[in-house]
């Protein structure tokens, strides 16, 4: 079953995470792994503002820490993040990737060869094309993509690079994201198993 | 299999033919980043596979000599998070200024900036004369460019900024010479500092330190990694003596965590306990 959910999202991002995150339930299955596009000084004001607000713990993620359900990791602002195989978080000061840094591409890269079919991608409001490869690799080891509906996004132009460059299963608009996350706990989601049950 | 199914055991091939043939152990370092890294080097050099780059680091040394620069790049600056240099301005400073001669080493130095920002604190703080830093790095290259001292003069309007954020006293044009579009580090910072090849990975202990300086090299490295690094820098400090990380690096996992304690958690500036 599906395990973990990395996020990407750029400009427009704590309204579209103010959507998602508090919708999910406290018992929420799957870790969720966020690369929110921010500047390098930036404080963790993100991180407590949508722990607040949400159900699921959202926090800063550190280095070497094991990754759990119902927990939400978010990027520190000026730091790569990324998923080592045994499912722990590493940070790093590689150079930035697509002018960013955090980068999308490098964490969903990292995640998508650790969690391979168990992954679900999900790429958010956005200004730049950060994040399409990485959602291409997530659905080349076999795991799921979602792009928030272009129309729904506060800037179209991530969503819709995308959806251009990856064969997405499913476009959502935001205001349906969270509930479709959520419903059924997605772990037992019908559509979600039969396709992994086919890998 | 598919090919993505494969990666993980070339990697892990690829870096103990590294450490056969060159005696270089990556073997412990996170290996996220670092096969990120590595792939690039594949797509660089037109190579279809981490396996097929195999042969060309086992019998091309120069390729090696690219391949090692390749793991090593990271991004520094001068006065990179000037607050955590203001706090050891104020703070830890006056607890060097007690010493009649001061050792600082940094471990990753990397291509100097960090070396050179703590050359100009320690020098309007009038204990440069006292001092003698050692800058350390496993990569000739970027000792190379570390001793050369010289940086893109485009760089130096943000490193003036971060100067004066960190409590900079003086101006910051009086410490290098701008010419042909570069800016020269001046010789009286040059003269307190040594620099040497020196890897965590493997080897020993410098004695008598009172500030040790490792910023954002950890987290580079596994736990076990991390425990040697740490251990090494426990066993180079004297009692009393200061260790600095990475704004996002910890003691708390580590097996010295007992042997020090915390000066400033914001900071992260940690303080070796009297021998423990």
């Amino acid at each position: 079953m599906f395990e973990a959910i990395v996020i990407g999202v750029s400009a427009g991002g704590l309204k579209a995470l103010t959507a998602i995150l508090p919708v999910l339930p406290s018992d929420f299955p799957l870790a969720v792994i966020v690369v929110q596009h921010r500047h390098r000084d930036s404080d963790n004001f993100l991180d407590r503002y949508l722990d607040d607000l949400s159900s699921v713990r959202v926090k800063e993620a550190e280095p070497g820490e094991v990754i759990l359900p119902s927990y939400v990791y978010i990027a520190p602002a000026g730091y790569h993040l990324l998923i080592e195989r045994d499912k722990t978080l590493s940070l790093s000061i590689d150079p930035p990737v697509n002018f960013s840094i955090p980068s999308i591409d490098v964490l969903f890269e990292s995640a998508a060869a650790c969690y391979k079919n168990h992954l679900i991608g999900l790429i958010l409001t956005g200004a730049n094309s950060d994040g399409s490869q990485g959602l291409k690799l997530v659905k080349d080891y076999g795991g799921y993509a979602i792009v928030q509906a272009p129309e729904t996004a506060e800037v179209d132009v991530m969503p819709k690079a995308a959806i251009d460059l990856v064969d997405v299963d499913k476009v959502i608009p935001l205001q349906e994201l969270g509930v479709f996350l959520a419903q059924e706990k997605f772990s037992s989601n019908v559509e979600m198993s039969r396709r992994v049950l086919n890998e | 299999m598919k090919p993505e199914d494969m990666q993980e055991f070339e990697i892990n091939q690829l870096l103990e033919a590294i450490y056969f043939r060159y005696g270089y152990d990556f073997r412990d370092y996170s290996k996220a980043s670092l096969e990120r890294r590595v792939l690039h080097r594949v797509q660089q050099s037109d190579l279809g596979s981490i396996s097929e780059m195999l042969p060309r680091i086992m019998h091309d040394t120069e390729f090696f000599e690219l391949f090692l620069r390749d793991m090593s790049v990271t991004v520094t600056e001068m006065f990179r998070d000037p607050k955590v240099f203001k706090k050891l301005r104020k703070e830890v400073f006056t607890q060097l200024k007690t010493y009649s001669r001061v050792n600082i080493w940094h471990a990753g130095c990397a291509t100097g900036e960090e070396v050179y920002s703590m050359a100009i604190m320690l020098k309007e703080e009038g204990l440069l004369d006292r001092t003698r830093i050692y800058a350390t790095d496993y990569n000739n290259h970027s000792l190379d460019i570390a001793e050369k001292g010289i940086y893109p003069a485009e760089k130096m309007k943000g490193y003036t900024e971060s100067y004066i954020t960190a409590g900079g006293k003086a101006s910051f044009a009086d410490y290098y010479l701008a010419k042909f579009g570069s800016a020269k580090m001046v010789e009286s910072l040059k003269e307190h500092i040594t620099f040497a090849n020196h890897n965590l990975m493997k080897d020993q202990p410098f004695a008598e330190m009172h500030l040790i300086v490792c910023r954002n090299v950890l987290i580079y490295f596994n736990p076990k990694l991390q425990d040697r690094v740490l251990t090494l820098f426990k066993d180079s400090l004297i009692s009393r003596g200061f260790l600095l990380l990475g704004d996002k690096e910890t003691l708390d996992f580590s097996q010295v965590k007992p042997s020090f304690e915390t000066f400033s958690k914001e900071e992260r500036i940690f303080r070796r306990m009297m021998y423990v």
